[in-house]
């Protein structure tokens, strides 16, 4: 084979790959996230993000989420109390720790496929949060 | 004579159906012997306050039915699904004064009465259409077994509390007609048909 043909051939698989890549994105970019959501989120958020009155604050369309970037990853391993303000109104209900059933943490990747998968669900497009810096955030809200 | 085959046979399908359609709600109490006569088990005597700090008893329900449930505000796991379903129920009934709802909490030492006043304002709902009461504990675990609802304390659990998430639906003898799984949504959807049911049942007596 000449050169050029190599070249053509090479071409051709590159845009094989990437096409199959975004379309594969594009079906469920953030897969993990969502099963996770599912198992430890959506009680309390509900399937759509709504949350519950004025009880439980929601995820989808709230100013909260989209300010609080990778601090979200704070509240998901630490839990949290006191007084919210989301989209103008106020929570004051305790969100429990997020954990395994056997009581173990959830490790920093499944932390950020959560937010990913929050981040772009709904309608929200707040923008992808990265490994590292859920990792330092964590690092930095870590109780002792 | 054809004709007439076919008038019968339509009189008895259309009879047929009228009755099948009407046949009234299953009581679904436990059964019981009481002076050697098969009865059914009522709900007992209770005494619970809701988030208004006012008594409720079984004499709020008098000539009423409703649905009860058992719950705690600060639950992680079923109680928000289960009060996103209730709360289908509470607008679909909103405006017939028939049907009443009344939520346990089972953890009384943390829901006191302003929280739960709290939790109802914050879903837009009030008593006398919801209660939301609390009272002792042994008293909401005792009668949370007459509404077929297992409730158990277990440190274990995320929840602290093992408990099920049944809604049940008790007329005006404080019988159980009919329940379903809170946290389903196509239960629920059925159990809004049979609450209807026992509506109509009882408009015609």
């Amino acid at each position: 084979m000449q050169k050029s043909n190599w070249l053509i051939l090479g071409i051709l698989f590159s845009i094989g790959t990437i096409t199959t890549f975004y379309s594969c994105q594009e079906e469920n970019p953030y897969k993990q996230g969502e099963i996770l959501y599912a198992k430890y989120c959506s009680n309390c958020h509900m399937d759509d993000g709504t949350g519950l009155g004025g009880n439980i604050p929601p995820l989808a369309n709230a100013d909260y989420v989209r300010n609080a970037g990778p601090q979200i990853a704070c509240i998901i391993n630490n839990g949290m109390e006191g007084e919210i303000m989301v989209n103008g109104r106020t929570y004051n209900q305790p969100m429990a720790v997020v954990k395994r059933p056997t009581g173990d943490p959830l490790t920093e990747f499944e932390i950020t496929n959560i937010i990913n998968y929050i981040n772009h669900a709904w309608g929200n497009d707040y923008g992808i949060v990265k490994l590292e810096d859920v990792r330092k955030m964590i690092e930095s809200c870590k109780k002792d | 004579m054809k004709d007439n085959f076919y008038f019968f046979f339509f009189l008895s399908l259309f009879i047929w159906s009228c009755n099948s359609s009407n046949e009234p709600l299953p009581i679904l109490s436990k059964k019981v012997i009481e002076n050697g006569e098969i009865a059914y088990e009522k709900i007992p005597s209770f005494s619970f306050v809701n988030q208004d700090s006012n008594t409720i008893t079984n004499q709020n329900f008098e000539h009423k039915i409703y649905v009860a449930d058992f719950f705690f505000t600060h639950c992680p796991t079923i109680c928000p699904i289960m009060t996103q379903q209730m709360l289908r129920i509470h607008e679909h009934f909103l405006d017939n004064d028939y049907l009443h709802i009344l939520s346990h909490t089972i953890d009384p030492k943390r829901d006191s009465i302003l929280r739960l006043k709290h939790y109802a304002e914050n879903i837009g709902v009030a008593a006398p259409k919801w209660h939301f009461v609390t009272g002792e504990k042994d008293k909401l675990y005792e009668i949370a077994d007459y509404y077929y609802n297992k409730v158990v304390e277990d440190q274990n659990l995320p929840d602290g509390f093992d408990h099920s998430g049944r809604f049940i639906l008790v007329d005006e003898e404080g019988l159980i007609r009919a329940y379903c799984n809170g946290t389903s949504e196509q239960e629920v959807n059925e159990f809004i048909e049979k609450i209807e049911q026992l509506i109509q049942e009882n408009a015609k007596e």
